[in-house]
C-alpha cells in the first residue's frame, strides 16, 4: 500500500516536473515549424491574358478574380497583390449584371466583390509591363500599388490564365511571351534576390510547356494541361451567355475555398486538384527546382500571408514626443488682401487677350540641315581662303 | 484623507498641465440630393465636403504632417506637386441634357483631369506627368496614359473655380481619356478617401452592384482653395467628392414612377457619419411628388437658374430614423413638366470613307430673347488632321464670326489640336461649327491591340454664362447646401454652366496586321519547297549504305571471325 502510494506520488512529481518541459518543447516545435519556411512576406501577381473586347473571354477574368478572392481571403492585402486584368468584364455593356463577375452558374458566387483594386487594366497589360513588374525595372514615377516590391524573403505566387500554345502565351492577341523569356525573367528575379520561393500556376492550353525551361532555384510550377492538350472551360451560364470559368481553376477554387489561414493542407493536396477524370486535360507540376519537400510546404505559404509575431520581454524606451508646431496665429495678417474668386467667363478679357509670346526655340533639325548644306556648298565653291575677302 | 487630497491635487495638476486640444480646423459635411427627372428617371447626387484650414503651399510653415479628416494621400500629392486646384472625374455614360436637364456637376464620359499648378512651379510638364502617374495609383485607373499627346493648355476655358488672382494659363493642364472604364476598382479607393469610409453615413448607400447598373455614373474629386468665411479674409482648402448617378428603372421598363432608397441602392440609412458636422438628404419636391416619411423642413434654393423647393432630412437628428432606426425614403411622382435647358450641344462626325471626314458641333440656344456668348473648346488628337481653313461657324444659316479664336495646331505624335472660340449665340437659334479633317495612317506599332474598334476623340467643352430667369444669390454662406455652392456666383443675372458633348469614335485606316505573318509563311514555304528541292537535287550525292545486320547475323559473323572462316553477307 505504501509502496503503491509512493509510486503514484513519484509518477505525479515526475509528470509535474517534466510536463512543463514537454509543453515548452511542444511550443518550440510549433514555433520552429512557424519559422521554418524562411519567408517573411507574401506577394501575388495575378494576370489575366484575355483578348481585349471579346466577351467570350469572360472566363479568364473570372479565373483570375477567383484566385484573387482566395488570396485576399487568406490574408494577403491589396498592397501586396498586383492584379492585371486585360479587359473589363464587370462593367462591360454586355454584362447583364454590372459590377459582378460570377464563377458559378446561377450566379452563386460573385468573385468581383465590392472591394477590388485592379492595378493594371486594359491596354496596360502587355508583355513589357509584365516583365517589368517581375524584374522591378519600372519607371521611377510608377506608383507603389503597381510595383512588386518583394525582397529575398518573399514568397511569390504567380498565376497566369489566358490563351497559349506550345512554348508561348498570348498577351491581348497581339503579343506573345515565350517560355524562355519567362524563365529568364525568373532568373533575373533570382539574381536580384527578389524572391525566396516562387509558385507558378498557369491555366492555359498546353500550359506545361511554359515551365519546361525554368532553371532558377526555388521554383515550383503547376499547369492545367500537358503539351499537346487543351485546357477546357467548365460550364456556361445561360443568362450571361458565356462559359464562366475554366475547369482547372474551377476545381482549384473549390479546393481553396476549404483552406483557411490555419489549415495544414500542403502542396501534395494541390497537385491532386482536378485529376483527368474531372479536368479532361492532365494537370502537371514541376518540383525539381524546389528545395523543400512539397509535402512539407503549406498552401498558406503561398496563398496566405504570414504575420510574424516576435514576443520580446525587453522594454523599449520611446523618445520624447515631438512638439506640435506652433499654431499660426500671426499669419492671418499676411493674407489681409481680399481674396476673390476668379471670373469664370470674362468675355471682355478674353476678347482682348493678346496672343501669348511663343518661347524662342532653337531652329529645328530641318532648318539646321538646310543651312549646313548651304554653308557646305558655299565653302566648297569658294574655298576658305576667300573668306578674308568677305570679312 | 491626506492621500486622497494629494491624489485630487495631483489630478488637478494633471488636468491643468495638459495643453488644451487644438480646436478642430477641419470639418466634414455630407449631403445627398434626389431629383426626379422629367423622363421618369431619378437623379441622385452625393456630395462630401471636407474643409480644412491649412495651407499646403505655405513655405514658412512646417510641412503638414497631421491629417485628420483630409485624406493623407491627397494632401501629400498637393504639397509635393504644388497643386493649386485639382479636378478629376470618372464617368460612365453620357449626360443627356435634353431629357435630364443640367447636372449639378458636369463631367464628360471617361476620365477627365484638369489641374492648376501654383505659380512657383518651374517645370509644369514634369509635375503634370508625375501627378498623373501618382493619381493612377491612387484611383486604380490608367491615368498614366495621359501624356503630351493628349494634354492641352486651354487659353481661356477652365478658369480656376477657387480663390486666386493671377490666372496665367501656363500653369493649367487639361486632359481627357474618353476610353477610360469606370468600375468597382475605381469606386473602392474613392470610398476609402472619405473620413467614415463606406461604413457610416451616406456612403453606406454606395453599393457597386446598384451604382453601376444605371445609365449614368460619375464620381469626381475636386480640390480647391475657398473662402473660409463670408468676409473672405483667409483661405481654406476644400475637398469635394461627388458622385452623380441616374437610375433608369422606369425607362428600362422595370418599374413605375415610384422609388425608394432601398429600391435604388438596396440599402437604407441607419446613421449619419459621426465625423460629419452636417449630414442631410434633400429631395426635390418642386413638381409635387408624394413623399414619405414627411418632413417639415423645407429649403428653397436657386440652382442652375431655377428656383426649386427641397425637402430636407437631417440625419444628425435621431428622430429622422424613426423607431426602426432606419431611414428609407419613398417617392412617387406624377408631374412631368421640365424647364427646357437653355444651352445644349451635340457633336458628330460626317463624311464617308476612311480618308476624310468632317466634325460638326451643334450648339443650341433655347433662350427666347437673350443672346449670350459661349466658349467652345475642342481638343482633337493629332491623327485627325484638321484643316482649319475649312472652319465655318454658322448661326441661323448666316456666318457668325467668333470674337476670339485661339488655335494651336497639332504636332504629329507630340501635341493634339486645340481650338478655342468665343461665339455669340443669337437667341433661339442653332449654331453649327464644322471643320474638315483627314485621317492619318499610324505606324503599325502605334495601333492599339483592337484597332478596329476605332479611336476616341474627347468631348468638346462649351462653357457659358447663361442668363438666368431667376436672380441668383451671390452671398456665400456656410450653411448653404453643397449642391448650390459649387460654382462661385459673381453676378445675379447669370449662372455659369459647362456642357460636354459626346465623344467621337472614328475609324482610322488600319493595315492588315496578319500581313507580316502571311508573308513570312509564304516566303518560307516557297524557299523551302522550291529552292530547297532544287538545291538538294543539284548538290546531293548518293552513297550506298549497308543496313546494319540483325543481331543473330552479327553474332554469327563474330564467331566466324574468330574461327577464321569467311563472313556471311
Amino acid at each position: 500500500m505504501g509502496y503503491y502510494s509512493l509510486l503514484t506520488t513519484c509518477a505525479f512529481i515526475h509528470l509535474l516536473v517534466f510536463m512543463p518541459y514537454a509543453y515548452s518543447n511542444y511550443l518550440e516545435n510549433k514555433a520552429g515549424q512557424f519559422f521554418s519556411s524562411g519567408h517573411t512576406n507574401n506577394w501575388a501577381v495575378l494576370v489575366s491574358l484575355n483578348k481585349l473586347g471579346f466577351w467570350f473571354n469572360y472566363r479568364h477574368v473570372a479565373n483570375t478574380l477567383s484566385v484573387y478572392r482566395s488570396v485576399k481571403r487568406l490574408g494577403i492585402p491589396d498592397s501586396h497583390i498586383v492584379l492585371m486584368l486585360a479587359d473589363d468584364m464587370a462593367c462591360n455593356y454586355r454584362n447583364p449584371k454590372p459590377a459582378t463577375v460570377f464563377s458559378h452558374k446561377n450566379m452563386e458566387l460573385n468573385v468581383y466583390g465590392d472591394d477590388v483594386e485592379v492595378d493594371y487594366r486594359g491596354y496596360e497589360v502587355t508583355v513589357e509591363n509584365f516583365l517589368r513588374v517581375l524584374t522591378g525595372r519600372l519607371p521611377p514615377s510608377t506608383p507603389r500599388s503597381k510595383r512588386l516590391l518583394s525582397d529575398d524573403r518573399s514568397n511569390i505566387l504567380i498565376y497566369l490564365t489566358g490563351h497559349g500554345g506550345n512554348g508561348f502565351l498570348k498577351f491581348q492577341d497581339s503579343e506573345e511571351i515565350s517560355n524562355m523569356e519567362l524563365a529568364d525573367a525568373f532568373e533575373q528575379m533570382w539574381q536580384k534576390r527578389r524572391y525566396n520561393e516562387l509558385l507558378f500556376i498557369i491555366d492555359t492550353c498546353q500550359g506545361a510547356s511554359m515551365y519546361e525551361r525554368f532553371y532558377s532555384p526555388n521554383l515550383m510550377a503547376l499547369a492545367s494541361s500537358q503539351v499537346g492538350e487543351d485546357s477546357l472551360s467548365h460550364q456556361p451560364d445561360l443568362a450571361i451567355g458565356v462559359h464562366l470559368m475554366d475547369k482547372y481553376t474551377f476545381y482549384l477554387l473549390e479546393f481553396l475555398e476549404e483552406v483557411h489561414p490555419a489549415s495544414q493542407a500542403n502542396m501534395n493536396d494541390l497537385f491532386k486538384v482536378c485529376p483527368q477524370s474531372q479536368c479532361v486535360s492532365t494537370p502537371g507540376h514541376r518540383t525539381d527546382l524546389f528545395q523543400r519537400n512539397p509535402g512539407s510546404v503549406l498552401i498558406t505559404d503561398f496563398f496566405g500571408s504570414v504575420r510574424k509575431v516576435e514576443i520580446t520581454k525587453d522594454t523599449i524606451n520611446l523618445t520624447s514626443s515631438v512638439k506640435p508646431p506652433i499654431q499660426r496665429s500671426g499669419s492671418s495678417d499676411m493674407t489681409i488682401e481680399s481674396l476673390t474668386y476668379v471670373d469664370q467667363l470674362p468675355v471682355a478679357e478674353i476678347i482682348h487677350q493678346k496672343p501669348k509670346q511663343k518661347d524662342w526655340h532653337p531652329p529645328d533639325g530641318f532648318i539646321l540641315g538646310l543651312w549646313t548644306l548651304i554653308l557646305l556648298v558655299f565653302f566648297q565653291t569658294y574655298g576658305i581662303k576667300h573668306l578674308k575677302h568677305i570679312f | 484623507m491626506a492621500a486622497h487630497r494629494c491624489g485630487l491635487s495631483l489630478v488637478c495638476i494633471l488636468i491643468f498641465s495638459t495643453p488644451a486640444p487644438a480646436p478642430a480646423r477641419d470639418q466634414f459635411q455630407e449631403e445627398l440630393v434626389i431629383r426626379p427627372l422629367h423622363s421618369g428617371d431619378i437623379y441622385a447626387s452625393f456630395q462630401f465636403r471636407t474643409l480644412w484650414d491649412t495651407d499646403f503651399l505655405q513655405e514658412r510653415q512646417k510641412k503638414v504632417s497631421h491629417y485628420r479628416l483630409f485624406p493623407k494621400s491627397l494632401g501629400q500629392v498637393l504639397s509635393k506637386f504644388s497643386v493649386r486646384e485639382l479636378h478629376i472625374s470618372f464617368t460612365q455614360g453620357f449626360w443627356r441634357t435634353m431629357q435630364w436637364g443640367q447636372p449639378f456637376i458636369p463631367s464628360p464620359p471617361g476620365a477627365e483631369l484638369w489641374v492648376w499648378f501654383h505659380h512657383t512651379v518651374s517645370d509644369v510638364d514634369g509635375n503634370w506627368k508625375e501627378l498623373t502617374n501618382v493619381l493612377s495609383g491612387i484611383f486604380c485607373a490608367s491615368l498614366n496614359f495621359i501624356d503630351m499627346t493628349n494634354t492641352v493648355q486651354p487659353s481661356a476655358s477652365f478658369k480656376p473655380l477657387g480663390l486666386g488672382n493671377a490666372t496665367d494659363h501656363r500653369f493649367l493642364r487639361y486632359a481627357t481619356l474618353p476610353r477610360e472604364i469606370v468600375c468597382t476598382e475605381n469606386l473602392t479607393p474613392w470610398k476609402k478617401l472619405l473620413p467614415c469610409g463606406s461604413k457610416a453615413g451616406l456612403a453606406v448607400l454606395m453599393k457597386s452592384e446598384k451604382l453601376f447598373h444605371s445609365s449614368f455614373h460619375s464620381q469626381a474629386v475636386h480640390i480647391r482653395p475657398i473662402c473660409q468665411d463670408e468676409q473672405c479674409t483667409s483661405k481654406a482648402w476644400e475637398l469635394r467628392q461627388t458622385l452623380n448617378v441616374v437610375f433608369d428603372h422606369y425607362t428600362s421598363g422595370q418599374g413605375k414612377k415610384e422609388w425608394s432608397l432601398f429600391k435604388m441602392f438596396s440599402r437604407t440609412l441607419t446613421e449619419a457619419c459621426p465625423l460629419a458636422s452636417s449630414s442631410k438628404v434633400y429631395v426635390d419636391i418642386t413638381d409635387n411628388p408624394e413623399l414619405s416619411p414627411a418632413t417639415h423642413l423645407l429649403s428653397r434654393a436657386v440652382v442652375l437658374g431655377d428656383r426649386r423647393t427641397y425637402s430636407v432630412y437631417d440625419l444628425t437628428r435621431a428622430e429622422t430614423f424613426g423607431q426602426l432606426r432606419s431611414f428609407n425614403l419613398l417617392l412617387r411622382w406624377k408631374g412631368d413638366n421640365m424647364l427646357r435647358p437653355l444651352l445644349h450641344a451635340e457633336r458628330y462626325v460626317a463624311g464617308f470613307g476612311l480618308q476624310t471626314g468632317e466634325i460638326h458641333t451643334v450648339i443650341y440656344n433655347n433662350h427666347p430673347y437673350r443672346a449670350f456668348p459661349v466658349l467652345l473648346m475642342d481638343s482633337v488628337p493629332w491623327y485627325l488632321q484638321l484643316y482649319v481653313h475649312t472652319l465655318t461657324v454658322t448661326s441661323k444659316s448666316r456666318d457668325n464670326k467668333p470674337s476670339y479664336i485661339h488655335y494651336q495646331p497639332a504636332k504629329d505624335r507630340h501635341r493634339p489640336h486645340l481650338l478655342e472660340m468665343l461665339i455669340q449665340l443669337p437667341p433661339h437659334s442653332m449654331t453649327e461649327v464644322t471643320v474638315q479633317f483627314e485621317r492619318a495612317l499610324l505606324k503599325w506599332t502605334e495601333y492599339t491591340p483592337d484597332p478596329n474598334h476605332g479611336f476616341y476623340v474627347g468631348s468638346s467643352v462649351v462653357s457659358a454664362l447663361v442668363p438666368s430667369m431667376v436672380a441668383m444669390s451671390t452671398n456665400f454662406t456656410q450653411d448653404q447646401p453643397l449642391f448650390s455652392s459649387f460654382v462661385p456666383v459673381k453676378e445675379e443675372s447669370s449662372y455659369f454652366v459647362r456642357v460636354y458633348t459626346e465623344p467621337l469614335l472614328v475609324n482610322l485606316p488600319t493595315p492588315d496586321f496578319s500581313m507580316p505573318y502571311n508573308v513570312i509563311c509564304l516566303t518560307c514555304t516557297v524557299v523551302a519547297v522550291g529552292y530547297g528541292s532544287f538545291y538538294n537535287l543539284l548538290t546531293r550525292t548518293f552513297q550506298v549504305d549497308e543496313p546494319s545486320p540483325p543481331l543473330a547475323k552479327r553474332l554469327a559473323n563474330f564467331i566466324r571471325r574468330i574461327r577464321g572462316v569467311p563472313l556471311l553477307a
